[in-house]
């Protein structure tokens, strides 16, 4: 199980207590047992508070379990010898772009990571090239971060994780401070990336249209994992997520809208598209 | 507005002067200000002054720069040459107002302190403008190496001062945002003494420092993430190399010294 190539991260009753926090009985996250699969997209959603951000955290290695363990591609983040391997492994993009943007042009900033691990200038400066072309930072390599747009600064720092080689990525509601051109512009890419290169993400996100176009949902509560699967269920099961505070994306409400008035329309609509059709042929029906 | 923000003095540029490594840039600004020491006579000052002057127009950097890097020092130089001009005695009369005289001497020595004092200037600008605050950093960041050894921790330091110069910027257009926050809400940071002009500013700084310390936060769990860690190796992506014209200009500002201390000119 242990070395199965096919899971990029394993958790196993995972348990996490922030240190100081007198409430022991309430944990930050609490007997976790899930496993991203290699190419896998994950949504991770959840109210405030839900232990999303300390769930990443612990995958990064940037926290270490309390109880249970993490494994990524199979090793241990309580390894300390391992924990270079693995932030190279499962990099981590967070909420504001600007606050892990490190150097003082775009270029230096991609080296970042690479210069951590060491490698030799000439095999930094390929990579860098080779990065900054597929997420088209090519003409801005010379820039300092200051002068980009929100999107170009998401795209960046996603192209320092990219350099790393990683075979994860894990995004911290990393659209939260984008328009939406800037939104489309960042997650387009990582889309990209995901179905051309197969790299797993796990993306913790407030909006549901986003988390509607992953592979599978995960909904967080309290520390707890209380509901998993693909979006078309995980993001129609109305009731849970309003109990919880959270809703489903603006076609699924308004489907259940209209179902409680009558109209027959499936259970599994999450965009418009969907809608329109299901309405359109139940029309075209009558 | 962040566009207008420009960091120290740099001018991008492609000359030779831009190109050099700027570890050896220093060392030949170093060896150049201890040429102008050196040299004692009026005509090897000029000299050097006319070869700095060929640089600047070889370096591509607008002229209007360097002028305006002058500007500061004029005061000095004025106040240095009336110093000169009256109280330094020898040579002949050249002006007798009762019974202030300007002597000979006194001007010779006044124009010869000044025109050392331009020529420093316009090697020191040559240096701050064709180059980027951040390999200034690294090149005197090399310079400090030797420090390690009394326990100094010279790649942090520069660490430290690559990131500083990567937030100025940001900081700067937060002071602007939070500035005009307060203004929109009546806050006066015009008016009044200087002393209420300080304390209006408290409500500016106050917010400021709590983001800067949450961007820090923030920022080293970024760095943490990306595999930074304190005090081990890390690599370039740009490699700092003595390149061969880099050997040349060092040859030639070495022998530059070593002809001005033994032809004693």
């Amino acid at each position: 199980m242990k070395n199965r190539p096919e899971i990029a991260i394993e958790t196993r009753k995972l348990a996490y207590h922030y240190p100081g926090e007198e409430n022991i009985s309430s944990p930050a996250v609490y007997g976790i047992n899930l496993s991203v699969k290699r190419g896998e997209y994950v949504s991770l959603i959840g109210p405030n508070g839900s232990g999303k951000t300390t769930l990443l955290k612990l995958f990064n290695a940037l926290l270490a379990p309390t109880d249970g363990e993490v494994l990524v591609e199979g090793i241990s983040t309580t390894e300390e010898e391992s924990q270079t391997e693995i932030r190279r492994n499962c990099g981590m993009i967070f909420q504001n772009p600007d606050n892990q943007l490190v150097a003082t042009t775009v270029e230096e900033d991609i080296a970042f990571g690479l210069e951590n691990l060491e490698l030799p200038s000439p095999e930094i400066r390929k990579r860098v090239n080779r990065v900054a072309g597929e997420l088209g930072l090519e003409h801005l390599l010379k820039h300092p971060p200051h002068l980009l747009s929100g999107g170009e600064k998401g795209r960046v720092a996603i192209a320092g994780i990219l350099a790393m080689q990683p075979s994860c990525i894990l995004m911290d509601e990393p659209t939260a401070m984008l328009d939406s051109k800037s939104r489309q512009d960042v997650l387009g890419a990582v889309r990209r990336l995901n179905r051309e290169q197969g790299l797993a993400v796990v993306h913790v996100t407030h909006f549901p249209e986003e988390a509607a176009r992953a592979d599978r949902v995960v909904i967080l509560h309290q520390g707890r994992l209380i509901e998993q699967g693909p979006p078309a269920l995980v993001l129609n099961n109305l009731q849970l997520l309003h109990q919880l505070g959270l809703q489903g994306t603006a076609s699924s409400e308004l489907a259940a809208l209209l179902r409680t008035d009558g109209f027959s329309i499936p259970q599994e609509i999450l965009n418009c598209q969907e809608l329109v059709q299901s309405l359109c042929s139940s029309e075209l029906k009558n | 507005m962040s566009r207008s923000i420009t960091l120290g003095q740099y001018m991008p540029g492609e000359s030779l002067i831009h190109q050099l490594n700027p570890r050896v840039k220093i060392l030949a600004l170093l060896m150049m200000l201890a040429v102008m020491f050196i040299v004692q006579t009026f005509y090897a000052l000029i000299f050097l002054l006319l070869f700095a002057v060929l640089l600047l127009a070889s370096s591509g950097v607008p002229f209007s720069y360097f002028l305006r890097g002058i500007r500061p020092i004029l005061y000095i130089a004025l106040f240095a040459l009336v110093i000169y001009f009256f109280f330094t005695r020898g040579g002949v009369v050249l002006l007798r107002i009762g019974f202030i005289t300007v002597e000979s001497d006194g001007v010779r020595e006044g124009l010869f302190v000044v025109t050392r004092l331009v020529a420093l200037v316009l090697y020191s600008l040559l240096l701050t403008l064709t180059t980027t605050p951040l390999s200034l950093t690294h090149g005197m960041g090399y310079f400090l190496k030797p420090l390690k050894y009394i326990g100094l921790p010279t790649d942090e330091v520069a660490m430290i001062m690559s990131i500083a110069l990567r937030f100025i910027p940001t900081l700067m257009e937060e002071s602007q945002r939070l500035m005009r926050a307060q203004l929109s809400r009546g806050a006066d940071f015009e008016s009044g003494s200087i002393f209420r002009k300080a304390k209006s500013l408290v409500p500016l700084i106050v917010p400021l420092f709590i983001s800067a310390f949450r961007r820090a936060d923030e920022l080293a769990l970024a760095m943490e993430a990306r595999g930074f860690r304190l005090g081990a190796r890390r690599t370039r992506l740009h490699e700092d190399i003595i390149a061969p014209r880099d050997w040349a200009v060092l040859v030639f500002v070495a022998a530059t010294l070593a002809a001005a201390l033994v032809l004693n000119i």
